[in-house]
Formats: structure tokens, C-alpha cells, sequence
């Protein structure tokens, strides 16, 4: 054995190859969690199944109209009864996620920006756009820095009672 | 979800013993000496070894096909197919789906990339195509100009145009995604249900799927530096929720279902009526149809 | 800030999450790897074809190459977000990426280069283990670790015979020529990397391996060819200068212009080769002008017209091919002519690699690169220039510590100078 190991040196280096292929062989198999794997074809479904779990357990945050039904219930009759019952309560209030526990208020920002997301006017014929009733920001309907709701409540957006009408726009 | 996983065949362990038992029974048939018939077997077992267990054993591709059809025979029963229809027409550009996206699956709100975004084509009478979506619309179209980056902007008067419109964009969970294709690690994948996640806790962030993907619907969180992209809300469609932007948008621009659900109203849309899918060309088989689509829109 | 929006700026209709995120560091990557590729080839064309004229760069251009090889590495360790868990590329690989094989083929040749200079320099190691063993206790705390070093590299092998020097030969030979395909794959897939992205349109061409490794090639003969010089030049008067001024027959002999005038010619086949390979892809894309066209040559001939046509083509290719084809080849002019090939090659690395996501998506709008300079943070650090320049550094001082283990000119085994 010592003589074939002296007569065969050449084939030390090869040893070494094997010996740290050995080992990185040992470490992958404590490395790779169980779970990964082909579940499917190589192509598309080499994965961790575990991490489809992990997506599926992430925390909803927009809760839908009928959660704040539940308790706000003037509230939500009132908007449910005019042309914006198709705007869910959330686009407005923000997420209703830890509300009302540690959210205290979901109070809505600026309804000048609110308002013009779909209501500036643009002249686009063929997009939603063109059947929503449309205002010229600071133009003379909507003075800049005048909050919308001064004269319309959002939730039953025709004029409130008592507010001016200008040139009978929208 | 994770039940109807198959378990993986370890076919793979099983050639080892019997690659390795050949050479010995013709070893001992044939008298050769006991140093020459070790080395011979050690060559012609790392020979064979090398090659084809190799793929199985060392890097862990265990029994790819028995897995695969099982896999497949279990998904078409059991787990939906997603499918999203975009209506175009409907869309006013308003931007609560972007809004309630970012903030639904925790996208920092100010960050220059979005899961899903708003694009506004403006196509004039010279032929020319104007196309913008600042912040991804996530606040909305609410100037008639156009944004030309860098600050700069375009007016464009009424009378010049000649068509214009809202297009809202998403992953399109590509049956063939690329993305996933040209993952090195496997981090990215498409689940059983049709949606294509990505493994935050594997993904080495090499960028190869970002450039990949032909819609341009990845980019990197900036707190998990990993790829990031939509997962058509996985955490609620699993629960029966709609996604965000779907619940977020008030005159149903957009919509999802399932294909593999007979009753489902928006999967038979997809299937009875003429749809679109974005860049058919590249061979991606997207899930993302589209309605009153235009040729301009890439 | 988003990944890549740092050194990112947006043009006209660019998606939104459209960004340059595969930055200096993936330039760096393919110019590295071309110089490891072209260096290996180099000292195979000794020790395999026997080129009898390159036996002096035989050893120094595959201690080079062995050098260079971290820098193959490096640049894709800065570039990944999550470096840390780099090792998931070997762990789990996914062999539909051309990515996932990289793990594997850079062992494989990292183990054959390892090898090759093993065999190469067994002799030197068990000489130089028994030299410092023979000091005895006199021997320095410096020297004692040598020796340690030494005798871990001869891997327990002190055998010397006329008949195991044989053997080294042969198996130097064996893996000089095992290491030329597995170093042009090395590089040739990473044209790979590029051309199979059918999602960019200036990347998507079958011709992108060949253009890569005809490129390395290029690059490679280049380097050896410029570092041949310089490190003769520098030998030949330290040589002088040992044996003084009245002596000069002695010192060791000064460039051999007749090798840099063979290699120049082989420099010459693979620089046509290569720019003509190119140009055939403009010509096509041109010709066929599919619907990427409309800004593929806006992209190419207006926006960056000058980083292709002038400093690549033209400062980068033609004028080294002028100087290298008229006559009366001087050395000097070798000198810039390799140096200028050099440059040419980079910048094709980053036309490529800048140039294909200087366009968006839509091809409707335009991205710019800005390279980061000031390492404000360790994003402009890892990929901006400094980055880039401790990868092209970190080689040359790795080459200067394996060359006190591996002298890479032959000289007296024992001679304690």
C-alpha cells in the first residue's frame, strides 16, 4: 500500500477534489431544507414548498366595505345609497387593519386629492374617464385649497343643501 | 394548500446500490486481481456516478417525472388556476388599485416601483403614442400632461387627440414564466394555484429573472433586497378574498378567477369572449387577459 | 430608493420598475472571465502544442490565470444582493438558468488549474520544503511557516524520480488540455447569460457566446502578451543592473520581438474574427429591423454612438489593427496597441451589458447609466468604481502572493536569493 501510495502521488490532487466534494456534499444535505424540492415540473416547481404556506399566512389589511358595515352603519347606508356605493370605504379611509383597536380613526387626507383621481377632466373619449362628471383643478369650480366637501359630502356627493351653484356645471 | 404538495419520488437513491453492484458480480466472475479490480470499480463507479446520478443524488432533483405527473393530475382536481382580466374601457385611471396594493402587501409607499402600476396612452393624430404612468398612478391621473421623466412634461391640446386610454399592468403569471426558468436557485416558482412567488428567504438577488421578465413587473424590495413582484394577493385570494386592487376598483376594470371553477363568471369571459394577452410573442402564455386592448400598448 | 434607481436615469416611457440592475459589476464579470479564459489558453498553447516560444510566459500566464480566477468571482459576490447565500447556487441548482451551472464549472476549473500547477510546481514545493527543513533551528518564524506551507503542498508526496517527473508532465499535459474547453465555457456561457435573456431584444442573438468567447480570446492574448513584455523588460534590467553595467552578455536576454510578432498576428485573426462577428449582428439587426429596431438603432447609432463606434470600434479596434498591421512592429507600439485592444474589449462588455438595458421595455424610452464614483455608501462602494477597481486590483496582488509560493520564472531551485 505505502508503495503504490509513493509510486502513485498523481493521484493526490484528485483526492483532495473527492475530499472537498465530500464535504460539501455533507454540508448540502444539512443545508437544503426537507422541504425543498420538485413539486412539479424541474422547470417551473423547484421550490421550498413551506414558503407558499408563508405567502398564504400574510396579514390582510383592507378588510372590504361590509367590515366597516358592521359597526358604521349610518355611515355606510348613506354612501351605499348614492352614485359612490361602487367606491369601497378603504380607498378613501386608508386600510382598515387594526381598527378600530389600535387605529383609533381612519380619517381620509386631502379630498382635493381624493376627489381629482377620478374627477379632474380629461379629454380621453374612449377611457372611463370620459363618463365621470369632470372639474378643472383651481379652475373656477374648484378654487385650489378648497376641500371638496365644503359643498358635497362624498358619501352622497350631489350639492349639499344651501351650498352656491356657479354656472351649473356639474 | 401545502397537502396537495406530492411528495417527491427519491428514485434517485435508489440507482446508486444497483450502479454500483454490476462491476462487483463481474469482478468476481472474472479473476482479476483484488487492487486492479478496485480501482476499476472505483473508475467505473465515479464514472457512471458522475453523469447521471449526479443530477438526482448530489443536487437533489429527486424523481422529477413521478412527481410531476402526480402533481399535475392533483392540481387540475383540486387547486384553482388564477386568472386575471383587465377591462380597459372601464378604467378612469384613478390609481386606488396601485394605492391599496403598496399598502396591502407592504411596498414602502413613496418607493419608485410598484407591483402593479396605471399606464395613460395618449395617441394623437399624427400617429405619434404618448405614454406615461407617474408614481405607477398610484395618486391618480389628475394632470392633462403628459410625464416625460426627468422632470420634464408634455402638453397635449384636446383637438390633437385621437384616442386615449387607461391600462392597468400586473405580473401576468405567465404559464411559461421566465422569470422563473432563469432562477439559479429555485427561489422563484410557480405555486400550484398558477401564481408565480418568490422565496424571500432563498432568493440570492442576482437580478437574471428582473431582467427576464418581459413586462417589466419585478424589481427588489428595499427592505429584503429580494426580487419582488405581484402575487395576485396569494395571502387573500387562499382565504376567498379578491385581491386588493380588484376589491380597490369601483367600476370593475379589474377582475380575477379561477379556471379550473365551471361557475366562475370572469373565467368564462376569458373563455367566450375576445381577449388579449400583452407580448403573445415571447411565448409566455400569460394569465393577465385583457379587454379592449390596443395595438400602441407594449 | 429601489435597487438600481441610484445610478438610473429615466427617459421618455420607461416601465416603472424598469431600472439598470445589472451595473458595472456584471461589466467587470465577463471582462475578468475573458482574461482568465484567454490567459489559460495562452500557457496551454505551450504546455499541449508544445510552442516552444512561449515557454518563458508558459508558467506566468497559468500563475496568472489562477489569479485571475477570484476575479471572475468577485464581481458577482458585490453584485448579489443577498452575497451571503451564494452558496444556494451549488446547494440547489436550477439547470434551466444559465446562471446555476456557473457554481460547478468554476470548480471544475478552479480544480484544474489547482492541479495543473500542483504538478507544475511539486518538485519546487518538496525542494523548497527540504531547503528550509535543512536550515534547522536557526530558521525564522517567517521561514517555519514557508516551510509548513511547503510541505502541506506537496500533499504528503516527497516522491522525486526520474520516473514521477514523467508522470507530471503527462498529467500537466492532460489537464492543459482538459482546462481549454472547460475555460472557453467558462466564458462562452456567459454569452449565454445575455443571449437567452428573450426578454431584451439587443442581448437575444445565438451569436452572443461566439462573440463572447472570440472577444476573450482577444483579451486575453492581449493581457499575456502586454505583461510578457513588461515583466521581460523589467527582469532583463534588474538583470543588468545585478551584474552591472560592463557586463551585459550575461543578463537575462531583453523581449524576444519575433514572439511578439507571432502573437500579434494571432491577436490580429481573433480581432478581425471578433469585430466582424459583431458588426454581422449590427448588419442583421438593421436589416431585419423586427419591432425592437425603432429603438435598437436610435439606442445604437444616436444615443450611444460614441461609446460603440468611437471608443470601442474605433479606439478599441481599429486603431490597434492599423497599428499592429504596418510594418516594422516596435515593441512600444505593441504596448498601446494591446493596451488599446484591452480597452476595446471592455468597452464591448459594456456596450453590451449597459447598452441592452439603456433601452426600455416599451421601446418607447431610454435609460442612462450613471457609474457611482464617491463611495457615499456601500451600494455606490460594491457597485460603482471603486468596486470596480478592487476587482480588476484584487488579482494583481493575489498574482504578487502566489508568486513568492509559485515562481513563474524558472530559475535555480535552491538558489536562496
Amino acid at each position: 500500500m505505502r508503495g503504490w501510495l509513493r509510486r502513485n502521488h498523481w493521484w493526490r490532487p484528485l483526492a483532495v477534489v473527492l475530499v472537498v466534494l465530500a464535504l460539501l456534499l455533507t454540508f448540502r444535505s444539512l443545508y437544503i431544507p426537507s422541504d425543498f424540492g420538485i413539486h412539479g415540473s424541474f422547470t417551473y416547481n423547484l421550490y421550498r414548498a413551506n414558503n407558499l404556506t408563508e405567502w398564504q399566512s400574510v396579514t390582510v389589511k383592507y378588510q372590504g366595505r361590509e367590515f366597516c358595515g358592521s359597526c358604521h352603519d349610518k355611515n355606510y347606508k348613506s354612501i351605499m345609497a348614492g352614485p359612490h356605493s361602487v367606491i369601497q370605504c378603504e380607498n378613501c379611509h386608508g386600510p382598515g387593519i387594526g381598527h378600530p383597536d389600535t387605529v383609533k380613526k381612519l380619517t381620509p387626507g386631502n379630498s382635493q386629492q381624493l376627489c381629482w383621481r377620478c374627477h379632474v377632466y380629461l379629454p380621453y373619449d374612449g377611457s372611463g374617464r370620459s363618463v365621470l362628471p369632470g372639474i378643472e383643478p383651481g379652475g373656477p369650480h374648484a378654487p385650489l385649497g378648497e376641500e371638496c366637501y365644503t359643498c358635497h359630502n362624498p358619501h352622497a356627493p350631489q350639492l349639499l343643501p344651501g351650498a352656491q351653484t356657479e354656472e351649473g356645471g356639474s | 394548500m401545502s397537502a396537495d404538495i406530492p411528495e417527491s419520488m427519491p428514485h434517485g437513491t435508489e440507482t446508486s446500490p444497483a450502479v454500483q453492484q454490476q462491476p462487483a458480480e463481474s469482478g468476481a466472475r472474472r479473476a482479476v486481481s483484488r487492487r486492479d479490480f478496485l480501482k476499476k470499480t472505483g473508475l467505473l463507479a465515479a464514472g457512471i456516478l458522475t453523469p447521471a446520478v449526479a443530477l438526482e443524488v448530489i443536487f437533489g432533483l429527486k424523481g422529477a417525472g413521478a412527481a410531476q405527473a402526480e402533481g399535475l393530475a392533483t392540481a387540475a382536481k383540486t387547486t384553482p388556476h388564477w386568472q386575471f382580466l383587465v377591462d380597459t374601457n372601464k378604467c378612469v385611471g384613478c390609481g386606488f388599485c396601485v394605492k391599496a396594493c403598496k399598502l396591502e402587501n407592504e411596498i414602502p409607499y413613496t418607493l419608485n416601483a410598484s407591483r402593479t402600476w396605471v399606464e395613460r396612452h395618449v395617441i394623437t393624430k399624427d400617429g405619434e403614442s404618448h405614454v406615461d404612468s407617474p408614481h405607477a398612478g398610484q395618486y391618480g391621473f389628475t394632470e392633462p400632461e403628459i410625464d416625460l421623466g426627468e422632470g420634464k412634461t408634455l402638453a397635449i391640446a384636446p383637438e390633437d387627440i385621437s384616442k386615449a386610454f387607461f391600462v392597468p399592468k400586473l405580473c401576468n403569471q405567465c404559464n411559461h414564466p421566465p422569470c422563473v426558468q432563469v432562477c439559479p436557485v429555485g427561489a422563484t416558482y410557480k405555486s400550484p394555484d398558477g401564481v408565480v412567488l418568490v422565496d424571500r428567504k432563498w432568493c440570492i438577488g442576482c437580478g437574471y429573472c428582473v431582467n427576464a421578465c418581459p413586462y417589466g413587473a419585478r424589481f427588489f424590495h428595499p427592505k429584503y433586497h429580494t426580487a419582488e413582484k405581484c402575487t395576485f394577493c396569494e395571502h387573500r385570494i387562499s382565504k376567498g378574498l379578491k385581491p386588493a386592487c380588484v376589491q380597490a376598483c369601483a367600476f370593475g376594470a379589474r377582475q380575477i378567477g379561477d379556471q379550473n371553477d365551471p361557475a366562475d363568471p370572469v373565467a368564462e369571459v376569458v373563455a367566450t369572449r375576445r381577449v388579449e394577452v400583452l407580448k403573445a410573442e415571447f411565448g409566455t402564455d400569460p394569465q393577465c387577459f385583457y379587454l379592449g386592448m390596443d395595438a400602441e400598448v407594449r | 430608493m429601489v435597487h438600481g434607481e441610484i445610478w438610473t436615469i429615466k427617459e421618455l416611457w420607461v416601465l416603472p420598475n424598469e431600472y439598470i440592475i445589472w451595473a458595472i459589476q456584471i461589466v467587470m464579470y465577463p471582462f475578468m472571465t475573458g482574461l482568465v479564459a484567454g490567459s489559460f489558453v495562452l500557457s496551454s498553447l505551450y504546455h499541449v502544442f508544445g510552442i516552444k516560444k512561449l515557454e518563458g510566459i508558459a508558467r506566468f500566464a497559468l500563475v496568472f490565470s489562477f489569479a485571475l480566477l477570484p476575479g471572475a468571482l468577485i464581481p458577482l459576490l458585490l453584485h448579489l444582493q443577498h452575497p451571503e447565500r451564494s452558496i444556494n447556487v451549488m446547494m440547489t441548482p436550477h439547470f434551466t438558468s444559465a446562471i446555476a451551472a456557473f457554481g460547478i464549472v468554476f470548480s471544475c476549473y478552479f480544480a484544474i488549474v489547482a492541479a495543473e500547477i500542483w504538478f507544475l510546481y511539486r518538485r519546487h514545493f518538496i525542494d523548497h520544503s527540504r531547503y528550509l527543513q535543512s536550515l534547522g533551528k536557526d530558521r525564522t518564524f517567517g521561514q517555519r511557516v514557508l516551510q509548513l506551507v511547503h510541505t502541506i503542498l506537496t500533499l504528503g508526496s516527497f516522491e522525486t524520480s526520474e520516473e514521477s517527473m514523467r508522470k507530471d508532465h503527462k498529467a500537466i499535459k492532460l489537464l492543459a488540455s482538459a482546462g481549454i474547453p472547460v475555460a472557453l465555457f467558462l466564458h462562452g456561457y456567459a454569452g449565454f447569460i445575455f443571449g437567452s435573456v428573450k426578454a431584451n431584444a439587443l442581448w437575444l442573438t445565438p451569436l452572443m457566446p461566439v462573440i463572447f468567447i472570440v472577444s476573450a480570446v482577444v483579451s486575453g492574448i492581449s493581457l499575456c502578451l502586454l505583461s510578457y513584455i513588461i515583466v521581460s523588460e523589467v527582469r532583463s534590467r534588474r538583470g543588468r543592473r545585478r551584474l552591472g553595467k560592463g557586463k551585459l552578455k550575461g543578463a537575462a536576454p531583453s523581449v524576444d520581438i519575433s514572439v511578439i510578432k507571432m502573437t500579434s498576428k494571432f491577436l490580429l485573426i481573433f480581432l478581425a474574427t471578433a469585430v466582424s462577428l459583431e458588426l454581422l449582428d449590427l448588419v442583421f439587426r438593421g436589416y431585419t429591423a423586427l419591432n425592437s429596431w425603432r429603438i435598437l438603432k436610435d439606442a445604437l447609432y444616436v444615443r450611444d454612438f460614441r461609446n460603440i463606434f468611437i471608443l470601442q470600434y474605433g479606439l478599441g479596434a481599429f486603431v490597434p489593427l492599423v497599428m499592429l498591421l504596418l510594418p516594422r512592429l516596435t515593441l512600444r507600439r505593441t504596448v498601446v496597441a494591446t493596451l488599446l485592444v484591452l480597452w476595446g474589449v471592455l468597452m464591448m462588455r459594456y456596450n453590451v451589458v449597459i447598452g441592452g438595458q439603456s433601452f426600455s421595455q416599451t421601446f418607447a424610452g431610454y435609460m442612462h447609466y450613471k457609474l457611482p464614483v464617491i463611495p457615499y455608501d456601500v451600494e455606490r462602494l460594491k457597485e460603482g468604481l471603486v468596486g470596480a477597481l478592487i476587482v480588476f486590483s484584487f488579482p494583481m496582488l493575489l498574482f504578487y502572493i502566489y508568486s513568492k509560493v509559485f515562481p513563474v520564472f524558472p530559475r535555480q531551485p535552491h538558489s536562496p536569493d
